[in-house]
């Protein structure tokens, strides 16, 4: 399928924003000025001002002296660029794939869209209505290639939509400005005559660039689609994306319910038909008042499982506030794997517990957060804190063993409590220690068991470990940190069963 | 004389049945080899598909009460299941599983950040049939919270633990109530070191069963119980009845 560019100018972007929130200036002419080198720059101007021949660059002065009238405003820095990130934001509802281009337009990706709106013209049409009802003077072109459509849009004719294959014929009338080129190469152009891009556009390539340079031939490839041009997308395209445009704004809790049924129903279907299931994904809700929410949930196993993955959802669908209501809902799964369709079984197998366990662990993840669902497997460390780690998967196995030829404590304290303790001979298990105010007599001992530092991940004392055991039968893990001398500390670090 | 023993016997589960305790069903399976102390329950099983329920009070007393569960755990622990383990604050050192016959990496630890979502979380694993056992480490639980673990556990037969410490409330649902405490290991004469792990295992409470309370020694993957350990009733039983 070939491809569709729609490209939209907003020849007054800043102005019709600053009227939009002052609408009593509507109907005047209207500019927007920066202070640059001691002076006040016209940045922006509305429709009215361009019509009375003021255009951005002028001095305010200037524009001054041919209307007195002039309203003026501060340029707000940026502005123009963060307009243009929220608008394709919200351009998203006609297409997935929306870019950024320049300072004062946006492109979309209109491949395979526009039939949903019931053709080309409709789609044009809809666009352009919605920006009218927002307040956006817009200018709007349809095209095969980005170039073409961006020619149109700034020199051509307002909602043209150039047929599929006819991008010479539609270039053919305009100006060279059209082709994006820079001011020099556009004067020359001018200079040598050549008002149209029909005038060189089958001139040979090699007399062209021996005049103009390489961009000229570039662009005008791009322009015909002879070499690819893509649109940077403002948001990463997820790999699955399902929407559902609503014809009446949902505003009910079952109504978003449903929604959301009809669309894992259609990515579910999706991916098993391709053998993937979803690691994580993301539900979208596009309100009327042009904001939206977004819920996220992720699985630590692959699934394509309709009611699983709903579940996750349900108990976060409560948060979404549809205020006036909300047009448009979209499902987008940002992590796929590969998931082999599970053997239908009569009897059951550990790969049905696993798959009932992972679903498990998703719904405990999906309420007190993925941090605390952990499993541990052996690091190769002998300083005990470091002797296990977190797996990163529910099912990783372990390549390591766990070491066995010494007792551990079965409760570890996450950071040792210093204890005082009487111990008269060297290298001597203590006599008597005191912790939290007890006063333990030691029985029987073990040790020590002399466990050194990783030099190379940390610098430190060693600590000598004495498995003790009091009158009452309890087992502590003590360790002297150091070597046995005045600065001795003594610690008790865990409890044996 | 045998004719009598078998007439009472079978009486005796045929009041079991009625009281509302079926006999349990994979008991065959999973054989938790808890000697003499297996007497003290309905059958002469230990109940898989149960909720116990144990008091302890400061670390040590907890570390002897998760060495004795780990060790009720090893012979769950079947089939390669999982088994979760949720508390607040992880004490846990995972190595130190293995010495009673559990393989760490099959426990998944969950850490609720919220006091509410220990037994939230514990009901939503005791559903799941793809789990050996859950221990939770919860200090309050309240009679309707362990009648909704008890319901959970019926239906899926996995077997549910509380760990709780130093508890105001002792009205549950739970089908037995343990104290685990430490005792003084046993070592030849001459020899140094601390010797196997030993503990006091008081049953404090079973449902239709007879409380007790034995010494027991967990050497090399099993308990040896000592040949002279009177079971004593503990008072509570007296009370009760």
């Amino acid at each position: 399928m070939s491809k569709r560019f729609v490209s939209i100018w907003f020849p007054y972007l800043e102005t019709d924003w600053h009227l939009l929130r002052s609408p009593q200036e509507r109907d005047q002419p209207f500019v927007v000025s920066a202070p640059s080198h001691g002076k006040m720059i016209i940045v922006a101007v509305n429709a009215i001002a361009h019509r009375q021949g003021i255009t951005a660059g002028m001095s305010l002065a200037d524009a001054r002296a041919i209307f007195p009238g002039l309203q003026v405003t501060g340029h707000v820095p940026g502005l123009a660029l963060k307009l243009l990130k929220k608008i394709a934001a919200w351009c998203i509802r006609f297409t997935p794939v929306v870019g950024i281009d320049g300072q004062s337009g946006i492109l979309l990706d209109a491949s395979g869209c526009a039939h949903l709106w019931g053709g080309e013209e409709n789609y044009v049409r809809e666009i352009s209505r919605r920006f009218l009802e927002k307040g956006f003077g817009i200018r709007i072109a349809m095209a095969d290639t980005i170039g073409t459509a961006w020619a149109i849009t700034h020199y051509g004719e307002n909602g043209m939509i150039a047929a599929r294959g006819r991008s010479a014929e539609a270039l053919m009338a305009l100006p060279p400005e059209g082709l994006r080129l820079e001011a020099e190469t556009i004067s020359l152009l001018h200079k040598l005559g050549l008002q149209q891009i029909g005038r060189f556009l089958h001139m040979p390539a090699s007399t062209l660039r021996r005049r103009f340079g390489q961009l000229l031939i570039k662009r005008l490839q791009q322009a015909l689609g002879k070499e690819e041009e893509n649109i940077i997308p403002l948001l990463p395209i997820p790999p699955c994306l399902e929407r559902l445009n609503c014809l009446e704004p949902i505003k009910t809790a079952k109504g978003i319910e449903i929604a959301l049924e009809t669309l894992l129903n259609t990515v579910c279907r999706r991916l098993q038909s391709e053998q993937k299931g979803l690691r994580a994904a993301r539900f979208i809700c596009y309100r009327v008042d042009g904001g939206s929410q977004q819920l996220e949930i992720a699985t630590s196993h692959p699934s394509h499982h309709v009611l699983h993955i709903q579940k996750l959802f349900s108990d976060k669908l409560a948060s979404i506030e549809p205020k006036e209501g909300i047009e448009l809902f979209v499902l987008e799964a940002p992590l796929l794997e590969d998931h082999a369709p599970a053997q239908e079984t009569i009897w059951e197998t550990a790969g049905h517990d696993r798959h009932r366990l992972s679903e498990l662990i998703d719904r405990i993840a999906g309420r007190i957060g993925e941090s605390g669902v952990q499993r541990f497997i052996p690091a190769e460390h002998y300083w005990p804190e470091r002797s296990y780690q977190a797996s990163k998967t529910l099912y990783e196995e372990i390549k390591t063993g766990w070491r066995k030829e010494k007792p551990r404590p079965v409760q570890l304290l996450d950071r040792p409590e210093p204890v005082e303790v009487t111990a008269p001979i060297p290298d001597y298990p203590p006599m008597l220690f005191r912790y939290k105010g007890k006063l333990h007599k030691v029985v029987k001992a073990d040790g020590p068991e002399r466990i050194e530092q990783e030099w190379w991940l940390q610098q430190g004392r060693h600590r000598d470990y004495y498995a003790v055991e009091d009158e009452e039968g309890q087992r502590y893990w003590l360790f002297r940190s150091g070597h046995y001398g005045n600065d001795q500390r003594w610690y008790v670090h865990g409890f044996f069963a | 004389m045998s004719s009598k023993a078998d007439i009472l016997s079978s009486l005796r589960k045929d009041i079991l049945s009625l009281q509302g305790c079926r006999s349990p069903l994979y008991a065959h399976e999973m054989d938790v080899k808890l000697g003499p102390v297996a007497s003290a329950f309905p059958n002469a099983t230990f109940p898989t598909s149960a909720v116990h329920e144990f008091i302890c009070s400061g670390h040590e007393t907890k570390a002897a009460t998760c060495g004795f569960i780990g060790a009720i755990l090893s012979s769950l622990v079947k089939n390669n299941r999982a088994c979760i383990w949720i508390s607040r604050q992880r004490n846990i050192f995972p190595p130190a599983l293995q010495a009673f016959g559990i393989e760490p990496q099959q426990v998944i630890f969950i850490q609720p950040l919220k006091e509410k979502d220990l037994l939230w979380t514990m009901e939503e694993a005791l559903r799941c049939d793809a789990l050996s056992a859950v221990v939770c480490e919860a200090r309050e639980i309240s009679f309707i919270a362990s009648r909704r673990l008890q319901l959970a556990v019926e239906e899926s037969h996995v077997t549910g633990f509380i760990i709780r410490q130093d508890p105001r409330n002792l009205a549950t649902a739970c089908d037995a109530r343990w104290k685990i405490s430490s005792l003084a290991g046993e070592v030849e004469e001459g020899l140094p070191g601390v010797g196997y792990p030993r503990w006091q295992i008081e049953l404090l409470k079973v449902r239709n069963g007879k409380p007790g309370n034995w010494e027991a020694t967990w050497k090399q993957g099993r308990f040896l119980f000592e040949q002279n350990t009177i079971r004593l009733l503990p008072k509570e039983k007296k009370k009760a009845g």
